[in-house]
């Protein structure tokens, strides 16, 4: 039986994982299930054929109210080599009250007997309103909603981490730039604290920073030098362009020079530390192009493993969890 | 008809009463409290023991959606709804569909109020023209045609020296001026507090600077206009004690808090219930504390229900796109009265709050 103190909304009745809407209440028995099986799965795209039939004849409908490619895309990939249907909808919809509402739509297609749903929203919480208002036989997975939650994006993220670096407990983890805006960050704070990670910093200026945060379970720097020391993982966040209007940040160049991933600045942290960045990146912004391709990013292992780690929680979702049923 | 209401425990804070005792009616009206006259002979007597006995509430912020939004709500719905929970008189502000900026629209409200029949309707007439804080309303016609005072309703004015100017010529004829005291900047797109939850859910959110810098100037320009105001909803410990330095002061300014954010705090949001999405936003227990405190004390003296209804569906969104507002009619008292039975506000307190205080802000002469 899992732990169901926040977000239950998740789990049906007996306590088994029915979506996968956040990270936040997830047990750590749960978190390394998906890894266990995204593991089974990572040779799986190497194979001559590259299917299972663990979907076959399912429906699986990617809603994205957001624009989105790679996500998008590495969720159709994955469905496709669980044997799913896949339908692809970038939807559109209003704020207010007038037109569609976000549910009207998710109940017309419900009506055609999908099965699966992946969605993407600009507002924080419609992954959860949605689960809660579909029947019972029917998943949603929350390919980022708002600023709150992106927890498939966390869990390739840790998968990718648990690859290089094995035990969490010994691990400091840095997360740097616009964490105010940030759903990943919010969902890689919440797995790694949940895999027992030993230390977790946030890095950034404050007006990036949100109020409370060390109530996550993290720590603050607001500099590179000292939020990088010792650490072993460097997570770099997507500064997006917007917010260089000079309301939260001064300029790029100001920005980069104390918040950049340089050659020099990642001396700061320790000597085999790794470099992630869920992307896409902004060269020259948060990154620099000989940092972002250099022997110590993972960021393409990243995106690789994204497929078979959303191979993995769909077929944790789909009561598939069972590793004999395909190998 | 006569009737006698006996053996119950009457509250009465503006006559200092509150203890069990008989009240005789003749007429609609209370003839005597304690014994009656000696020809006086009841043709009914109720037996009110173990019932408590409060003057009618009234209630300094409900919304009625009519004119303008009669799906959700009407005053034929709602003045039933109030009276059946206790509540004899209704402030409305000014931000129906149109705007209470005419007198037609004032007189309109009251007729349909009087022929619903149920209760008193007294509504708050806009401060500015389209309530877009740029071009003051004809508010001493506003007054003369039955308007209680003079609100921006949930658009706070921006711009400092329009709002100094609205307090003078409001002052000039005496008008009570209602506020929203809250920095428009600060508020911005917020639907919840700034602290744990907003940063855990990703909710854009409304710093507790928003209401302490917006009260710190209206309270500036109280102090040099002359208008006396009302502050309508406080939701934060620090602005309860700016409020307490002002009436140490002597300033003529009053407040309010809505009854839920005296019983919630942001916690209650949980997972993105849209169902505690309110402006003021619920904050921290410890602002939840301090408003009970200052209730207490009273540097916050009404407790208001800040009714807004809502049709279900405006609920069934993200939380940043639902509707704002609780329905609080029904359950203001019985909200009200659970702070009187978890020994948080003392009973003569609530009741005061609910009734003759407020009545006092809007000069209802009964109280």
């Amino acid at each position: 039986m899992s732990k169901r103190t926040d977000f239950p909304v998740q789990f049906d009745q007996n306590g088994k994982l029915r979506h996968f809407l956040t990270i936040q209440g997830l047990s750590e028995e749960i978190l390394t299930g998906i890894l266990d099986i995204a593991h089974s799965f990572i040779d799986f795209g190497k194979r001559e054929i590259k299917k299972i039939p663990l979907m076959r004849g399912k429906t699986m409908v990617n809603l994205f109210f957001e624009p989105s490619t790679r996500t998008r895309t590495t969720f159709e990939i994955a469905a496709k080599r669980l044997s799913a249907d896949v339908v692809n909808m970038n939807a559109t919809r209003m704020s207010t009250s007038k037109g569609e509402s976000i549910l009207d739509t998710v109940k017309t297609l419900e009506a055609m007997h999908t099965d699966m749903f992946v969605v993407r929203d600009r507002a924080s919480g419609s992954a959860q309103l949605i689960a809660s208002h579909l029947p019972g036989h029917v998943r949603v997975i929350n390919a980022g909603d708002g600023r709150h939650e992106h927890p498939t994006q966390a869990m390739l993220d840790v998968f990718t981490i648990r690859q290089h670096k094995q035990d969490f407990s010994r691990l400091r983890i840095a997360i740097v730039g616009d964490i105010l805006h940030s759903r990943v960050a919010r969902s890689q704070i919440h797995a790694l604290n949940i895999l027992g990670a030993r230390e977790i910093r946030v890095i950034g200026p404050r007006t990036l920073i949100p109020t409370d945060i060390e109530a996550m379970g993290v720590g603050y720097a607001n500099n590179m030098k000292d939020g990088l020391e010792d650490v072993d993982v460097v997570i770099m966040l997507r500064i997006q362009r917007e917010r260089m209007d000079g309301q939260l940040i001064p300029s790029e160049q100001e920005y980069f020079a104390r918040y950049g991933l340089t050659e020099e600045t990642l001396k700061f942290a320790r000597p085999d530390a790794m470099v992630m960045h869920p992307g896409p990146i902004n060269r020259g912004l948060e990154i620099s192009s000989s940092v972002a391709d250099g022997s110590r990013s993972v960021i393409l292992d990243q995106i690789t493993n994204g497929i078979a780690v959303r191979m993995s929680i769909m077929a944790h979702l789909m009561g598939g969890q069972e590793k004999s049923k395909w190998t | 008809m006569d009737i006698s209401i006996q053996d119950g425990h009457m509250i009465d804070p503006a006559n200092g009463i509150n203890q069990v005792i008989d009240i005789h009616v003749s007429q609609n009206r209370i003839r005597a409290i304690g014994e009656p006259h000696q020809e006086f002979k009841p043709e009914r007597v109720i037996n009110a023991k173990g019932c408590y006995i409060f003057p009618g509430i009234v209630d300094l912020c409900a919304r009625l959606r009519e004119p303008g939004e009669e799906h959700k709500a009407t005053i034929l719905s709602e003045t039933r709804a109030a009276a059946s929970a206790g509540i004899t008189s209704l402030v409305c502000p000014p931000d129906t569909l149109p705007i209470i900026e005419t007198p037609g629209m004032v007189h309109m409200i009251q007729d349909r109020a009087n022929a619903a029949g149920f209760c008193d309707i007294y509504p708050l007439g806009a401060l500015t023209v389209g309530l877009e804080g740029e071009k003051l309303t004809d508010m001493a016609t506003l007054l003369d045609a039955g308007c209680v005072g003079v609100s921006n309703a949930l658009k706070p004015v921006e711009n400092s020296l329009l709002m100094r100017r609205a307090m003078q010529y409001a002052s000039t004829y005496d008008i009570p001026v209602f506020l929203a005291s809250w920095d428009s900047w600060l508020q911005g797109n917020g639907v919840v507090h700034e602290g744990t939850i907003s940063t855990q859910l990703g909710l854009p959110a409304i710093p507790e600077a928003a209401e302490t810098v917006g009260i710190a100037r209206d309270i500036a320009l109280v102090e040099t206009s002359g208008a006396s105001a009302h502050i309508n909803l406080l939701s934060c410990e620090r602005s309860v004690f700016r409020l307490g330095e002002a009436r140490q002061r002597q300033l003529p300014i009053s407040a309010s808090v809505a009854v839920h954010n005296l019983l919630c705090t942001e916690s209650d949001i949980g997972e993105f219930n849209t169902l505690f999405k309110v402006i003021p936003p619920l904050r921290t227990k410890q602002d939840q504390q301090g408003l009970i405190e200052g209730t207490e004390r009273g540097d916050i003296s009404v407790i208001c229900s800040d009714h807004q209804p809502h049709s279900l569906d405006s609920k069934l969104a993200p939380f940043s796109e639902a509707a704002t507002g609780i329905a609080g009619l029904d359950t203001l008292l019985t909200l009200a009265w659970s702070l009187v039975n978890n020994r948080q506000l003392k009973a003569e307190t609530v009741i005061a709050a609910l009734t003759v205080n407020p009545a006092r802000i809007v000069g209802l002469g009964s109280y």
